[in-house]
């Protein structure tokens, strides 16, 4: 009984300690520093009770700003990057012998890593479509990223570029699991082919949404690398999202306690919605 | 009638046309990367001949971004975090399954909730963190080098490839282990000789999730990397656009650059990503 003690600890025990001191340590931490003045360069950090939480919640208008604007690209691009996703996913399972080239296609955005696809499609946005908007006479391809708007929709369809494909693909996968016997019986009792998809397939993919709503929902909400190199937060800060406000704060203003306090709300908060998500969804399942 | 007529020739229409859409991004930037600043201010949608034609943004932009040590650096760190994550993940879910005890229960559970942690609320005590504990032991630069950001990795990959693990290692039947615990192999022989290589499939998928992670990973290596001779590729790509953003030319050449070696990886293991992917997300 001893030894198996001592084995426990010999291979739990170094990323078991890596882990903390990493990731539940400076977590811990976190929490004391955003009750402090923490400046990030001297390395005193005095207390100051909730003044950070009351600056953030009263004074900040740019953190409120950036955590509506960080909701409404939550939502609007969950949703399309899920239908998107389910209607390729759709596509690609049908008898064709494009279907794995189409897959690699499709799926070939989710690779490249955030940071570079933010320069790539800030060309598109401000070269590209400057150049097709004048050649067609279309002026709202004009002057794409100057405003809140277009980069708010920049944003939007970088990200649903980039993860329908990985959607496609867990989709595809919970396509695949569904048994052709029961599409083939739904059709001979004569369902049409959008009964089918609604009284069928949908309902028999459910867990999959559960997936792929969680994913795009906590990757939307924490999204940096594209927000940092596609608008930077331009203009004046109006496509500014949680995680660039928290990352300026601490960098550009040298004010880590306040970012720090931004930081811990933004961990509940993203805690408290995909959580609430996941039960949510769990449930329309078991419903369904 | 028309119907099968929309399902034969309608859908595949609308799935290549989609397709297209797809690389239409990718073909702007590579046919732009070709042409001279001028080029691309008379006409971005041309292709790159005659007068505007100039691959030599390419050697510019290769110079300029270091990229053989670039490239390196990234390859150096993703390489050797991803083998170090696999060794310690795997043997510790491993403990963790075969362990029916109340801590082992809890350190799994610690383990799986911290997957909710965003980076970005830990970042800063993070770095606070190592710079304590690098002056500890009076060498305060420590954890800011290649081998803090590899110990950094291994921190914030434990989770979900513990997870991954935990999952694939409870449909192991103990027999086996048992057998060879009767035969006199410790623990390390019985993991290291029985248990490891029937973790296979399940190892090509946690090493894929953390290598495409580390590998376009841009926070992390931007705190902790001070030196500019361990810069790792999205790093590099960062501050070259800095400088570079005005003159379109050679950002453009930049990023396909920066963008070759994960495609070229792409091709060769697609079967594996797209399946390493699916199952990680599905867990």
């Amino acid at each position: 009984m001893k030894g198996s003690k001592l084995w426990f600890g010999v291979f739990v025990f170094p990323i078991l300690l890596t882990f903390l001191i990493v990731v539940i340590v400076p977590m811990i931490m976190g929490i004391y520093y955003s009750f402090t003045d923490w400046n990030g360069i001297l390395n005193n950090a005095d207390w100051v009770g909730m003044s950070n939480y009351l600056e953030v919640l009263r004074e900040d208008k740019e953190f409120l700003d950036s955590f509506i604007f960080t909701g409404k690209f939550a939502m609007v691009s969950v949703i399309l990057i899920n239908l998107i996703g389910f209607s390729l996913a759709l596509l690609v399972t049908r008898n064709s012998r494009l279907n794995n080239a189409l897959r690699s296609i499709f799926f070939m955005p989710n690779l490249i890593g955030g940071l570079i696809l933010g320069f790539v499609w800030q060309f598109i946005f401000t070269k590209a479509f400057d150049s097709l908007g004048g050649k067609l006479g279309l002026s709202f391809l004009e002057g794409w990223l100057s405003t809140t708007t277009t980069g708010f929709w920049g944003l939007a369809i970088l990200m649903s570029w980039q993860m329908s494909g990985y959607m496609m693909v867990i989709y595809v996968a919970a396509l695949q699991s569904i048994p052709e016997s029961l599409k083939e019986a739904a059709k001979i009792d004569g369902a049409n082919a959008w009964e089918r998809l609604k009284n069928i397939t949908i309902p028999l993919v459910a867990p999959a949404f559960t997936i792929g709503l969680f994913l795009t929902l906590s990757n939307s909400f924490k999204l940096f690398d594209q927000n940092l190199a596609l608008t930077n937060g331009a203009p004046f800060n109006s496509t500014q999202m949680l995680a660039l406000n928290i990352y300026k704060t601490a960098f550009t203003f040298n004010r880590f306690g306040l970012a720090q306090a931004k930081a811990v709300i933004f961990l509940i908060s993203v805690a408290a919605i995909t959580m609430t998500q996941i039960y949510f969804s769990k449930k329309r399942e078991v419903e369904m | 009638m028309s119907n099968n007529i929309i399902k034969r020739f309608g859908l595949p229409v609308l799935s290549s046309l989609l397709a297209v859409l797809f690389l239409w991004p990718l073909y702007i930037v590579f046919t732009n990367s070709l042409k001279t600043q001028k080029g691309i201010f008379l006409n971005v949608m041309s292709l790159p001949f005659g007068e505007y034609f100039s691959p030599k943004n390419y050697a510019e932009a290769f110079l300029r971004l270091e990229f053989i040590r670039s490239f390196f650096n990234s390859l150096f760190i993703t390489v050797l975090s991803t083998i170090i994550i696999i060794i310690f993940a795997s043997m510790a879910a491993w403990m963790l399954v075969r362990t029916k005890t109340k801590l082992s229960a809890f350190l799994f559970f610690l383990f799986a909730g911290s997957m909710l942690i965003p980076f970005q609320s830990v970042m800063l005590p993070l770095i606070r963190l190592m710079s304590i504990l690098g002056g500890v032991i009076d060498r305060p630069d420590l954890f800011f080098s290649p081998f803090g950001l590899i110990f950094m990795y291994l921190g914030f990959g434990s989770s979900l490839s513990i997870i991954l693990y935990h999952g694939f290692i409870k449909n192991i039947p103990t027999e086996l282990e048992e057998a060879a615990t009767i035969d006199g192999c410790n623990k390390f022989q019985t993991f290291w000789h029985i248990i490891f290589p029937l973790l296979k499939p399940i190892t090509v998928t946690v090493g894929i999730l953390n290598a495409m992670w580390i590998w376009n990973d841009f926070l992390l290596p931007q705190l902790v990397i001070n030196s500019p001779e361990w810069q790792t590729i999205p790093l590099k790509m960062f501050f070259f656009f800095g400088q570079f953003s005005k003159k379109w030319h050679l950002a453009l050449a930049g990023l396909v650059i920066a963008m070759i070696p994960i495609i070229i990886f792409y091709i060769f293991a697609q079967k594996h990503i797209v399946k390493g992917v699916t199952e990680g997300s599905i867990k």
